[in-house]
């Protein structure tokens, strides 16, 4: 088989993760990899841990703030406000 | 409380609502700075530049774009004019593709002999905890840049990857490339986590 018809393993299929969740692999990349994905418990997996972490991330959020800057930034609003 | 509930608040003066808007997303802002120019003090300083336009701005804010992607792109103005003596250039090396998992979970034939452990529990059930927060954040925080201005635009702050590529001058496909690589150490981590077990 050639190296475009054969399946991916699951070393080259890990790297496909992010292409494939933003839409943008080619036609036959992504049925190559679902081709792959569904025959393999550890791809699979792989796919769910990194939507695990986007969804994670995302719900988690930026650090907090410690409050010196947060008052820092509120002094800044007292001098700013009525600028606007 | 709504972004744009905020500003409305802020419109009239509201203390509570900017003091709301910055604990959102001053921490942000800074990571984003910190692309442009070449310190903590430097990065924080664009931050505050930013927010002082938002206050002499908030006026002429029309709701064409969220709240969000407009303060985005007035923090990449500001660290563009002021940062652009220190600003770096951060090359993006897509010719060569590293790999993302560690080559010791393949076998020869490229199949996985340690495969992943289910991160679903962990982050469904345990998101308040401590520990799983901490490692986030800390994952996201030892980002090289720029995949840590990368993660927390698209991934934190779950702007569009146009919308990030647009603010940080990357191609998307670029964007995409950068994601991969900070998202994987993420995952990295939380996997570790998981596999530590939670206390």
């Amino acid at each position: 088989m050639s190296v475009l018809t054969r399946d991916v393993t699951c070393r080259e299929a890990v790297e496909l993760v992010t292409d494939y969740l933003e839409g943008s692999l080619s036609t036959r990349e992504r049925r190559r990899f679902e081709h792959h994905l569904a025959r393999c418990d550890g791809c699979e997996g792989y796919l769910a841990q990194v939507r695990a972490v986007v969804a994670a991330t995302g719900a988690v959020g930026p650090e907090d703030l410690d409050p010196a800057t947060l008052q820092g930034l509120v002094a800044l609003f007292e001098q700013y406000k009525g600028d606007s | 409380m709504d972004d744009e509930v905020l500003l409305e608040k802020l419109l009239v003066g509201d203390q509570d609502a900017f003091r709301a808007l910055v604990s959102r997303y001053h921490s942000s802002l800074v990571r984003v700075a910190r692309y442009h120019v070449d310190s903590d003090a430097a990065a924080e300083d664009v931050a505050q530049d930013t927010w002082v336009a938002v206050l002499r701005g908030v006026h002429k804010f029309e709701g064409r774009s969220s709240f969000k992607t407009w303060l985005f792109k007035i923090l990449v103005n500001r660290s563009r004019t002021a940062g652009s003596r220190d600003r770096k250039q951060v090359p993006v090396d897509t010719a060569f593709a590293e790999p993302t998992v560690e080559q010791s979970r393949f076998d020869a034939g490229g199949a996985w002999t340690d495969p992943p452990t289910p991160l679903d529990d962990l982050v469904s059930a345990h998101l308040d905890d401590a520990l799983v927060v901490r490692a986030i954040r800390d994952a996201v925080r030892e980002l090289p840049e720029p995949q840590q201005a990368v993660v927390t635009l698209r991934d934190v702050e779950g702007l569009s990857t146009y919308e990030v590529s647009a603010l940080l001058g990357l191609t998307e496909g670029n964007v995409r490339v950068i994601l991969h690589r900070g998202r994987a150490k993420v995952r990295a981590a939380l996997e570790g986590v998981a596999r530590g077990g939670l206390p």
